[in-house]
């Protein structure tokens, strides 16, 4: 009896374990083992070279580890201002306020356009010359004319011009996810605290805080992944590195393998960039274990 | 039992249907794989003027962007799965790497036939990007590998408007570097935007940049450099490296020109926003659909030095290659050889604005057409220097000039860091 329950488990289990497999686990593999080799694409021989790939990768190559930096910053910006703007934004719109619909939608607006229209659209805001150099008109008009600058161009706002851009378009994702989330705390919580005198910043930090743990945590973990694989923006707002600036890992993973034609190594980057996403990703989820204890 | 015989009826007519006669067509269709997409249109005119005249379907399908379209092929020739006829994307080590794999015919015969019939009609310096010459460090045995259909060279133009207004002549553009620095101070002073270029995706940085080491140093000096024999830390390669923080402190170059993408740059200059703008042949088409009263003319890079002429790139803008396993490649060479017929290219060149491979098309094309035309006299191409630059040093050399651009670096900093990457490379290679 009890092999048949378990048969019939694994019965149950088994077209998901076959999907996931197929789709996910003989991929990872297929490209680890393509990063063992020095292989050009397009040739049918590949030159077996072990760990040389990824020896390379963690003692040669300083543009990768600029890439990781430069999308861990971008990482960074997005996990405070662009998740505080969210959760702010939520919070606003889960209490009674006029118009809260209109407010939902417009906030929505930004994750569903495509990357490169709102990289094209920012970079005509922004830029002077091939642009209506809206920022440094409105900076001048108020009063501040030495803050007139090339953003894009310059080295030293570039990356946090890239990085607030993007903030701008994947903010609604989390104000979305934070919303449902306060939908879900049951109002009599704040009744009752309000009944026993509990301040509006007790409440939050009391109730809505700690029932929200879960739920930042899960915005975070999509925050890191979705932001970490930045680069279309990139290419259509600075048009690609621009003197390694903006390079972040998947522009570099492409120039490995469209620019060098070094397939072997662009599959170890992968790997090796994969393999930081899931440490990333399980810190996150120790550290919201620890955080719901 | 109902059921039964009905799908037993539908099974027999079916049977009676697949034994019955059918006409064979026995003339092939070929397919062409491309990213042409301002050719797409001029190509299917020609496909069915082809069909007509010969009975053989040409079916061109249109795979865009190039970049989507460069991975379509790779992928296509892991499965080989690739057309009778394609285009490669890409240097010439990856030209190379398709040939070694056995997925391009090698079309030297063809070309030779009839005393050079084929070969004599085209431009020698396009046909060369699709040869290989013997001794060549790819490894590939000499021979022609595929048809130019155009050509293209990559020079600058200049508005010839804004030159009036600078006080200019319109009919002088500047023949040495330190003219053009000039205008550079007048551009800066009238308040106007000089050089605008896609330098945002580099290539075309690596482009000026070869120009000027080709008319400093001198061409065996430069393949002495790829060759490992000359540091990128000798004074002429410095030389060259500091041509840009000229450009850039002279105000010659356009504002936010390090992360200006070709696009961005031909918006500017056909909307007369700037002065200069450094763009292959190709811009004709593009200048004349965004302003078509654009008032232009083509130049060659000023001169930095009178030791050695200066060069362009140039050669095929755009070849086609026979798939070496098709079936079909037969007829697949006789249509590229129709296709660069005078009166197809003469077609080409009408409807697209390019420059023709076939050098006795010429003469219909405009004048500012011809003018990029007269610039392959000067044209030399990576392609057809026998011998590759390492990609790593290539990526150091661009971004290191965006790095002067910026003011970030010195000549002599991003010289030193581009020679330790060569010696990183060379010393690579030779443990291999």
């Amino acid at each position: 009896m009890k092999i048949k329950e378990a048969l019939e488990n694994y019965t149950f289990v088994l077209p998901a374990a076959a999907i996931f497999s197929v789709f996910y686990v003989i991929p990872f593999i297929w490209v680890f083992q393509l990063g063992l080799f020095e292989w050009d694409g397009i040739s049918f021989t590949r030159t077996f070279v072990g760990l040389q790939n990824f020896k390379e990768i963690f003692f040669q190559d300083k543009s990768w580890w600029q890439a990781m930096w430069n999308a861990s910053y971008i990482t960074l910006i997005a996990l405070t201002f662009q998740n505080i703007l969210a959760f702010m934004l939520a919070w606003a719109c889960d209490r009674e306020i006029k118009m809260k619909n209109f407010y939902r939608v417009i906030f929505f607006i930004p994750p569903v356009l495509s990357e490169v229209v709102v990289g094209m659209a920012w970079r005509f805001i922004i830029n002077d010359i091939d642009g209506a150099n809206i920022i440094n008109r409105t900076l001048t008009g108020m009063g501040m004319p030495n803050l007139v600058h090339n953003w894009l161009s310059d080295p030293n706002t570039a990356l946090t011009t890239v990085a607030l851009v993007h903030c701008w378009k994947g903010f609604g994702w989390g104000f979305l996810i934070f919303l449902a989330g306060l939908q879900t705390i049951p109002r009599e919580l704040y009744e009752a605290a309000r009944v026993d005198g509990a301040s509006a910043w007790q409440s939050f930090r009391k109730i809505t805080l700690p029932l929200m743990v879960p739920v930042m945590v899960l915005v975070a973990i999509l925050t890191v992944l979705g932001t970490m694989q930045v680069f279309v923006l990139i290419v259509s707002l600075v048009g690609g590195e621009f003197a390694g600036h903006t390079s972040v890992p998947v522009l570099r993973i492409l120039a490995s393998m469209r620019g060098s034609s070094r397939f072997g190594y662009a599959c170890a980057q992968g790997i090796t960039f994969g393999m930081v996403l899931i440490a990333i990703s399980f810190i996150q989820y120790r550290f919201s274990k620890k955080a719901r204890q | 039992m109902l059921i039964r015989s009905v799908v037993l009826s539908v099974f027999a007519l079916f049977s009676v249907l697949g034994c019955s006669n059918q006409k064979i067509d026995s003339k092939p269709t070929i397919t062409v794989w491309h990213w042409m997409t301002d050719r797409d249109s001029a190509f299917q005119a020609l496909a069915k003027k082809y069909e007509s005249l010969t009975g053989i379907r040409v079916n061109f399908e249109l795979y865009a962007p190039s970049d989507a379209y460069s991975q379509k092929i790779r992928a296509a020739a892991q499965g080989t799965n690739l057309p009778d006829i394609f285009g490669i994307l890409g240097e010439k080590r990856d030209f190379a790497s398709f040939i070694k794999a056995g997925h391009i015919l090698d079309i030297t015969s063809y070309m030779e036939a009839d005393n050079s019939a084929w070969k004599n009609k085209l431009f020698p310096k396009a046909l060369a990007v699709n040869e290989f010459a013997p001794g060549n460090s790819y490894g590939i045995n000499p021979g022609i590998f595929g048809v130019p259909i155009d050509i293209m060279t990559i020079q600058m133009v200049y508005n010839k408007k804004l030159f009036g207004q600078l006080g200019l002549n319109p009919n002088r553009p500047p023949k040495t570097f330190q003219e053009f620095l000039d205008i550079g101070n007048k551009i800066k002073a009238a308040g106007m935007q000089g050089l605008v270029s896609g330098w945002g995706e580099v290539w075309m940085i690596d482009c000026l940049a070869n120009n000027y080491a080709f008319n400093i140093m001198g061409k065996d000096k430069v393949l002495a450099t790829i060759r490992g024999e000359v540091p990128y830390t000798d004074p002429d390669w410095i030389r060259v490296f500091s041509i840009f923080k000229q450009m850039q402190e002279s105000g010659v170059l356009a504002k936010g020109i390090v992360t200006m993408i070709n696009k961005s740059a031909e918006q500017l200059f056909a909307n007369e926003k700037a002065v200069f703008a450094f763009n292959g042949s190709w811009c004709v088409n593009v200048y004349k659909g965004m302003n078509p009263n654009l008032e232009y003319g083509a130049m060659l890079p000023p001169a930095a030095s009178d030791k050695y002429p200066i060069s362009i790139w140039g050669g095929a803008g755009s070849s086609f290659m026979v798939n070496a396993r098709s079936k079909n490649k037969g007829e697949a060479v006789k249509f590229l050889a129709w296709l660069t017929d005078q009166d197809q290219q003469a077609y080409l060149a009408k409807e697209t604005n390019n420059l023709p491979a076939n050098k006795n098309s010429l003469s219909k094309i405009p004048e500012i057409l011809a003018q990029f035309a007269r610039g392959m006299d000067y044209a030399t191409h990576p392609n057809i220097w026998g011998v590759s630059e390492f990609s790593l040093v290539i990526e150091a050399f661009d971004r290191g000039i965006q790095s002067i651009i910026i003011g970030e670096r010195t000549p002599e900093q991003v010289a030193g860091e581009v020679q330790s990457i060569k010696e990183r490379e060379l010393a690579k290679k030779r443990a291999r």
